[in-house]
Parts: structure tokens; sequence; C-alpha cells
């Protein structure tokens, strides 16, 4: 691959590479505006393209990239020949003599920096970090033993009971249900439910429904619902346990 | 030994002279007279005179601790006669020296600090960047703000510790940059020769 020959396609030149440095060197393109980036892309693509790595190309490819980028950072940032190149010749000599003058005084300067140091190389003294300066005593305001006691005694001070009304949930106990359900159940063989519960609060349907589900775990009734969210029909169930009562009575006391 | 023993001790500065003797060895750094009067709790002048008599007391050829003015302030170092054994024990503050390019920056940076890097790049010609790295590595600089302008490059100037290393009291013991020999008028003449040239 010869590299002089790779054909670029930039925003500022379309062309093969010899070309552009030449319009470069001879100031026809403003390498400001060509994409160095661009070339190397470029270059590595078709570097891609082979099945050997042509190490002459590449070196070759490097050192014009190289110098293309130099020329085009000397050419983004003035540089100071250029400054004296705006100058009359002899502006231009009198700034380059003071500048020089100004080096050489520097110069003389660290001549004599030199020798002071040779003349005091010998001395010893002690480095390293100062001890830290003391803590800031904080000053507090004069203090009141009979306030301090004052304050201390609002602390100590009972605080008024709170009130729980307002948290207080009131509904029935399951016991009442359950000796509703009980007394309907002598009466009649089977009751529905959402007929007995009609008109209740939400908390009451509840507390009804525990109830319901209480007497079934004692098995004293059976409990059927043709269809989810339809009527739930209530039976008796014909056998009665002492320690069932017992059970259901204990769980009432709990529960109330 | 024993005369300036008794001059001390009967001299009424004598308490506070001891005071100020204390306060200057337990500093690692020179203590301004600013700081030793607000320590000492006492009147500047009285500090200054006490200072003297300390001063006559560790004197090179007399002590082997010297007290000194530099960089600003008071502090001890070890006589000169004791270097030798101190060399064997401690590390000089600049052990190797320092090169052309360092000694170059370092008067740039003393004479015109707080100076930039490019600042310093501009008269010496070439690029300070190492040459100031070594300089704040040894404690010799220090960056101090950056320049106003874009880009804000930072700004090195002198520290104590130069002063100190140098034996200087204060900057303005370095020598007059119009007394140090500039040659400009032999430049000047040869530049102009050259000028002509281009322009003929």
């Amino acid at each position: 691959m010869i590299v002089r020959e790779l054909e670029l396609d930039l925003d500022a030149f379309e062309g093969p590479f010899d070309l552009l440095l030449t319009l470069v060197l001879k100031e026809e393109v403003d390498l400001a505006d060509v994409d160095v980036a661009g070339i190397v892309v470029r270059f590595v693509e078709r570097l891609a393209e082979r099945e050997t790595l042509d190490l002459d190309a590449c070196g070759e490819f490097l050192v014009l990239v190289a110098a293309l980028l130099e020329l085009k950072a000397r050419g983004l940032f003035e540089d100071e020949a250029a400054e004296l190149a705006d100058l009359e010749p002899e502006e231009a000599a009198e700034e380059l003599a003071r500048r020089l003058a100004e080096y050489r005084r520097m110069k003389e300067a660290a001549g004599w920096l030199a020798e002071r140091l040779a003349a005091e190389g010998d001395r010893f003294f002690r480095l390293g970090p100062a001890p830290l300066a003391p803590a800031l005593e904080r000053r507090l305001a004069p203090q009141d033993p009979e306030a301090l006691a004052n304050v201390v005694r609002l602390l100590a001070a009972e605080p008024p009971a709170v009130s729980l009304a307002h948290m207080a949930l009131r509904f029935p106990p399951v016991a009442q249900f359950l000796e509703r359900f009980r007394a309907l159940l002598s009466r009649r063989s089977r009751f529905d439910f959402d007929t007995e519960i009609d008109g209740l609060s939400r908390a009451e349907q509840a507390i009804a429904f525990l109830a319901l589900l209480e007497l079934r775990r004692a098995n004293q009734i059976s409990i059927s619902q043709a269809a989810p969210f339809a009527p739930i029909r209530v039976s008796r169930v014909e056998q009665e346990s002492a320690a069932v009562n017992e059970r259901t009575h204990a769980w009432n006391v709990r529960s109330a | 030994m024993e005369r300036p023993l008794r001059l001390v001790t009967a001299n009424p500065l004598d308490q506070l002279a001891r005071t100020l003797e204390a306060l200057l060895v337990v500093a690692s750094a020179p203590l301004p007279v600013e700081e030793l009067t607000a320590a000492a709790d006492d009147e500047r002048e009285r500090i200054e005179l006490a200072l003297g008599l300390l001063a006559e007391r560790y004197h090179e050829g007399r002590s082997g601790i010297v007290l000194e003015a530099v960089a600003g302030g008071w502090a001890f170092r070890a006589s000169r006669e004791a270097s030798e054994a101190c060399g064997r024990l401690f590390e000089r503050p600049v052990q190797r020296g320092l090169s052309q390019a360092a000694l170059e920056t370092l008067a740039i940076v003393a004479y015109l600090g707080p100076c930039t890097r490019p600042e310093i790049a501009r008269i010496r010609g070439v690029a300070a960047d190492s040459a100031v790295a070594g300089l704040v590595e040894r404690g010799l600089i220090t960056e101090s703000g950056r320049d106003d302008g874009t880009g804000g490059a930072v700004r090195y100037r002198t520290t104590p510790m130069f002063e100190r290393v140098f034996g200087l009291e204060s900057l303005s013991q370095l020598p007059r940059l119009d007394d140090l020999p500039g040659d400009v008028d032999d430049l000047r003449e040869r530049l102009h020769a050259v000028a002509e040239q281009r322009s003929a």
C-alpha cells in the first residue's frame, strides 16, 4: 500500500493524501479545517482491508500524520514568531533585545543563587510540621444553677396521659352473634347469611362472619355458597358436644 | 561561657528571654516578631530587646545553636562548625544541589513571582514543567493562586523554606535586578545589525 495514494473524502478536501500535503504546504488549504482524525480512520480502514500488516506504510503514515498534527497545532495557537513578525524590523530587534536582556539578568540571578547556595549549604535547621495550635476554648454564657434546676424540674414532671379515645373501635362481641345465630337455628333449620346481616355496619358484618366461622369450626352448622359473591346459606347440623361449647366459650372470652 | 550567662540573669528581660527561647525551640518554622509578641503576651519593644539578647548569646562561635533572623522571622539553626557532624546524621534541605534550569526557574519565580509556567517558559525559551515540578517537590516554590486570564494557569511563588535554605531575611535581600549585568547595549547593537540585513 502506498500511503501517498491514500484516497481521502473529507469535508475540506477530497483526493489523494499527497495532494493534500502539497496543498497544505503551499498554504492553499487551511490545516485548521482538515479533519486529521478522519485521515487516520481512513488509513486504518484501508489497513484492515489487507491481510498482511505493511509496516513500511504504517511508519510512513505515522511520520506524515505526526508532521501534519504539529503543523496544525502550531497553526491553532498564535506563536511569538508571529507576534514579532508583525513588528517593524527595528521594533522586533528591540523586543528581542529586551527579552534576551531579561533572560540574561535571570541567568545572572541564578548564578547569584548558586553561589549563595554553595555558601549557605551547611545550614541545618529543624524542619517539619509545626505543633498544632491549641484548640479554641469554648466560652459559655454565665450559668445559673437555679435556672438549670427549673429546666430539669420541667423535664421531670409526669407527662399528661395520652387519650386513646379516638382510636377505639366500637363493635359488638362475637358472642352476641353466636347467640343470635344459635337462636335463629333453633327456630329454623337454615337461613341466608346475607339477609341476616343486611343493614349492619362493615365492622358488625365482619364480626358476624367470624361468629359464622366459629360455629362452623364447632361443627354446629354447614355453609354453602353457589358461586363466588353469591348468597351464603347456613344450615343446622344436628349434633352438639359439651367440649365444643366450652372451647367456643373460651374463644369468646379472649376475643371479647 | 560564664560571662554571657551572668549577663542574661542580671538583665530584667531575663524571664522574657527564657520564654522566647522556649517558643523558638518548639517551633519548626521561623517565628515572626508579631507571633512571638502575641505568644509571650508582652510589648513588642521588649520582645525585640530580648531577641537581641538571645541573638548575642546564641551566636556563631559562641554556641552550637545559632539564633538568626530569617524568612521574615526568628529561628534556631545549627552552628556552622557543627555542620559536618549534622551532615553525617541528617540530610541537608537541598542535598543534591540544583541544576542550571532549576536555578534559573527559581530566580525567575523569586524575582517575578507569583508567575506561571508559560511566563517562565517565555523568559527561558524552553518548557519549565519539570524544573517547576522539581522545585515544588523540594518545597522551594509553591502554588499561589491562578492567573486571571482564560485557562487560569497556576501561579508560583517562593516559600519561606527557600529563604531559609538561602539564608535570606526576606526576598528584598536578593540583589537588585538592575544591579545584575544585563549587557543589553551589546545585544541591541548586534540585533539591529541583523535587522538591517533582513530589511535590506
